[in-house]
């Protein structure tokens, strides 16, 4: 536990009840040097990690996270807001910089602990694990829905309560009164016997010498004044006149353009080059070999191949560049490996069974299939999908002297920091990370690649250099959502009643739970066996739930069929036990009046998954016109414990949904002669707006621990979508994209 | 040299005249709004308009609009402290997520509006069916649409302002 010292500075305090701060209170001048740089303006100081507040009594909260979209500051604001009492008119946010004493420990522990009530006195061990492990992992990353479930539930809001109770008590010496008479609202503190009233920022300096409070009390959601509440996002208004910057705009002083390609079947560097006509070029500065990276994040490790770059005065001289440049890449033996082969060795690998590891094990397979009425039998798959996040990946890198500065657009800032030291052999200290916005990064910008080679060119070539990926690269280099095939066997009684599930999949990431159902069932044997590909895999929206969820819930689909009930009504008589995940259902449904009939040609189709903590249910409702698929409706319904931002929320679960449909739809990334063949966005397309269904969000505040929004509104909507074809037409589709079925999508 | 009107300022450009109008606005003017998604006309993300035209920036040669007015989401708003409709509607309706496509959106929505002050679902369709979002924040950007054309029908100057601005 750190301590407050006269300085006001304390290393790390933990608050009993969940919440952990790091480098509180420090103000200019401060002798932690790489905190006090943060403290700009004269007379700000800052609280702690979450809290600035500055003479003008505007709040800063200070969030962790990196903004890719999904309005994540505005969101951990408001819950900072709420507990602090503040005027939400002067409550502002800033993305933390990269830099350790700000790494995210309460999304470690939001992730390893989520909706699991800690009981009290476990509280400090679980806090001095987490700051172990995020010291070792260097965790400040944004991924796993975890924002605001994790960091605004175990750190804004105590933050928030923190900071209010330490103000108090300031104030209420200062006024030499009683601390319980004085209140603090709007970002005031009131003592209202005497009429006295002053400012927050009155009380900061005072409270910057005090130990914060070993468990402030947390608002109940009949307190709540900001939270909940529709609030507009701070982000916006430089996002609709050009003025927001991304990375790809970061301009500085004589400043050059680069643009890079890597083997196209992933191993296996240059052979030779012949770069003649490219050094010819007008622009052209140099054509340099990067070699080999380590790119390992959090899910599992990966080296990278050597690329090629071609350095010019700008960007389309630079792909000019790599146009003319003849490269000959190492044969592999990945050169023979295609879709086809790799989906043969999934088949075959689940087909043996070596190696089987099990997710869940309950009852007798073996014998409810040997009694069952009906078995039911179905092969799953899914292929391979890129992430094309609307800004292709690219990076500017300054190496001067020792030193490193890089702007980027990252789900990673620490962990790209020190993937960026290591590959130039520099401390980490002398390397500074500044994360940009994000045009979008749903997995894809968790991986540092595209920052190494960055800074890797910068320092050679001794200019600042701008990388930037073409589309072309983005689609052909990325760390891919798996392919998987998975297979089912169900056995029904006479009565329809579902007695066993067996599923049998290829290839496994996380979270664990993600083959998981949520019916009853008296048995099920659910596992994985490896079969492992050279294709370089990584995190894709939702992980591993955007596949199981398509396949767990269309294949109990296809078991209410066999079984002659209709597949809501037959989910619901299964969740009796899960009341949560029966209201969301059953709200799905009602909103979308199940079970009033549809004209011939229509279809709807029902899905439910719980991820990262939310459960989400979907209705989708098909026209099929002579072979032309439309999708005209969705319907959803999450409950994600407490919407924080309600309107934030359905704009993520829309988001989440148009995400799942392109995929659904047309997302298909294949390998031939092990290159991927696909490589832009008019052969690996995206829904447009005249394929865009309306989309209706329901919101349920069941109370319970929040979960997540940004990646639990995908995984439904693919068997949702599915089974709303079956619905309409009869065909069952068990492969993923729909453009390869019979139907015009 | 190359001399184009560029948000109503004359521009003499030193490059070569096959490089596309986006990387011209990027990197020679400093006009960073305008970006890159694909390179192929694909995606939109690099739209501006031409004579009040929507244009795929990516690939137009620079030459190619010479002579012309060529209007950047920097120059889509009436001024220095003012909002196009659509940008006032944009925030309404709290369209972007990451806002990474939302120039393009916003440049195709107000060609589309400066044509058609009433778009129907199919215009709109027609209008904004070559502009991604991978964020899919598809039906917030036709509520916006319309409502911001709900504003047009109510006060002519905002039309007017439209009809002066994009046709030159
Ligand atoms: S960058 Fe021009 S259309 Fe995509
Ligand atoms: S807002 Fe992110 S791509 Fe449109």
């Amino acid at each position: 536990m750190g301590k407050w010292t006269r300085r006001g500075f304390i290393t790390a305090g933990i608050i009993a009840g969940g919440g952990l701060i790091v480098g509180v209170a420090i103000r200019p001048g401060n002798r932690a040097t790489k905190l006090s740089k943060h403290v700009t303006g004269d007379g700000e100081t800052l609280l702690h990690t979450w809290v600035k507040l500055d003479n003008s009594n505007v709040v800063t909260a200070i969030v962790p996270h990196s903004e890719m979209g999904q309005g994540v500051g505005t969101a951990l604001a408001q819950m900072l807001a709420e507990e602090l009492d503040a005027d939400w008119s002067l409550v502002e946010f800033e993305e933390a910089p990269a830099i350790s004493e700000f790494a995210n420990y309460p999304m470690g522990k939001g992730m390893l602990f989520a909706g699991l009530d800690i009981p009290d006195f476990v509280v400090p061990t679980v806090d001095g694990v987490l700051i172990r492990t995020a010291q070792a992992l260097d965790l400040q990353i944004t991924g796993g829905s975890a924002s605001v479930r994790a960091t605004g539930a175990y750190g804004m809001r105590v933050a928030g309560a923190a900071v209010k109770e330490m103000l108090r008590i300031a104030a209420a010496e200062a006024w030499q009164v009683p601390v319980d008479q004085v209140i603090a609202r709007d970002s005031q503190m009131i003592h209202e016997a005497t009429g006295r009233s002053e400012p927050y920022s009155a009380f900061a300096a005072a409270a910057a010498e005090m130990s914060p409070p070993a468990s402030p009390v947390l608002k109940t959601s009949d307190e709540f004044k900001i939270m909940g509440r529709d609030v507009q996002r701070h982000d916006l208004p430089p996002k609709v006149d050009g003025t927001a910057i991304f990375a790809l705009d970061i301009r500085v002083p004589n400043m050059v353009y680069a643009t890079v390609r890597r083997a196209p079947s992933f191993a296996g560097g240059v052979e030779n080059i012949d770069d003649t006509v490219t050094r010819s070029m007008n622009g052209v500065v140099d054509i340099v070999k990067l070699p080999p990276a380590d790119v390992s994040a959090l899910l599992g490790s990966f080296s990278s191949a050597e690329s090629v770059a071609v350095v010019a005065e700008g960007y389309w001289q630079a792909k000019q560049g790599m146009n003319a440049l003849r490269i000959q890449w190492r044969a592999t033996e990945n050169d023979r490996v295609s879709s086809d082969s790799i989906f043969e060795q999934f088949d075959r690998d689940i087909s043996a069974a070596i190696d089987f590891k099990s997710d869940a094990s309950e009852g007798n397979v073996a014998a409810s299939i040997a009694d069952a009425a009906q078995v039911i039998e179905a092969d799953y798959r899914v292929p391979y999908l890129a992430h094309t996040c609307m800004e292709p990946l690219n990076a500017t890198a300054v190496v001067k002297e020792g030193f490193c500065e890089i702007w980027i657009g990252c789900q990673s800032p620490l962990s790209f920091r020190q993937a960026v030291a290591d590959s130039l052999g520099f401390d980490v200290e002398n390397v500074t990370l500044n994360n940009c916005f994000m045009g979008g990064g749903f997995g894809r910008k968790s991986r540092p690649d595209y920052a190494i080679q960055a800074a890797q060119l910068a320092a050679k070539i001794g200019r600042p250099v701008q990388l930037i990926w073409s589309r072309e690269e983005d689609v052909r280099q990325d760390f891919y959502r798996p392919a998987v095939q998975s297979r089912f066997r169900a056995a029904i009684d006479q009565e329809g009643n579902l007695t066993a599930w067996e599923n049998t999949y290829a290839g496994k990431m996380e979270p664990a739970a993600a083959p998981l159902v949520p019916y009853t069932v008296a048995a099920k044997k659910i596992g994985h066996v490896p079969s492992p590909t050279h294709v370089p895999l990584g995190a894709w929206r939702s992980v591993d739930h955007s596949q199981h969820g398509f396949f767990t819930e269309s294949f109990i689909d296809e078991v209410a069929t066999a079984a002659g009930q209709d597949p809501y009504e037959y989910r619901a008589a299964r969740l009796k036990h899960l009341p949560r995940q029966l209201a969301v259902l059953k709200k799905a449904a009602t909103e979308a009046q199940w079970g009033v009939p549809l004209a011939p040609g229509r279809g709807r189709g029902i899905a439910l998954q719980e991820c990262f903590g939310s459960i989400v249910a979907e209705v989708v409702e098909v026209t099929v016109n002579e072979g032309d698929l439309s999708v005209d409706r969705v319907v959803a319904v999450i409950d994600a414990g407490y919407a924080v931002s309600p309107d934030g929320m359905r704009a993520q679960i829309e988001s989440g949904i148009i995400y799942g449909l392109s995929a659904a739809l047309y997302g298909e990334i294949t390998i031939e002669d092990g290159a991927v063949a696909q490589s832009n966005f008019h052969d690996y397309p995206s829904v447009r707006m005249s394929k865009a269904p309306a989309i209706e969000t329901y919101i349920i505040n069941s109370g319970e621990a929040m979960g997540g929004a940004g990646e639990p509104g995908t995984p439904p909507i693919a068997p949702a979508l599915a089974n709303a074809v079956f619905n309409a037409t009869g065909q069952r589709i068990r492969e993923l994209p729909l453009q390869n079925s019979a139907l015009n999508v | 040299m190359t001399v184009v009107t560029v948000n109503g300022i004359e521009q003499k450009i030193q490059v070569d005249p096959t490089t596309p109008l986006l990387w011209v606005l990027r990197e020679q003017l400093q006009l960073t709004g305008t970006k890159f998604g694909c390179g192929i006309a694909q995606c939109g993300a690099c739209t501006v308009q031409v004579n009040g035209v929507a244009m795929r920036s990516c690939v137009t040669p620079v030459s190619a609009v010479a002579g012309q007015n060529v209007t950047t989401i920097e120059g889509l708003a009436p001024g220095p402290d003012e909002l196009h409709p659509l940008q006032q509607s944009w925030i309404d309706e709290q369209v972007p997520q990451c806002g990474y496509c939302q120039s393009g959106q916003l440049m195709s929505a107000a060609a589309l509006l400066a044509q058609n002050s009433s778009p129907s679902d199919d215009d709109i369709d027609g209008a904004m069916s070559g502009n991604i979002c991978r964020c899919g924040m598809y039906s917030r950007i036709r509520k916006a649409i319309k409502s911001a054309a709900g504003v047009q029908q109510f006060e002519p100057s905002a039309v007017d302002f439209l009809e002066g601005e994009t046709n030159g």
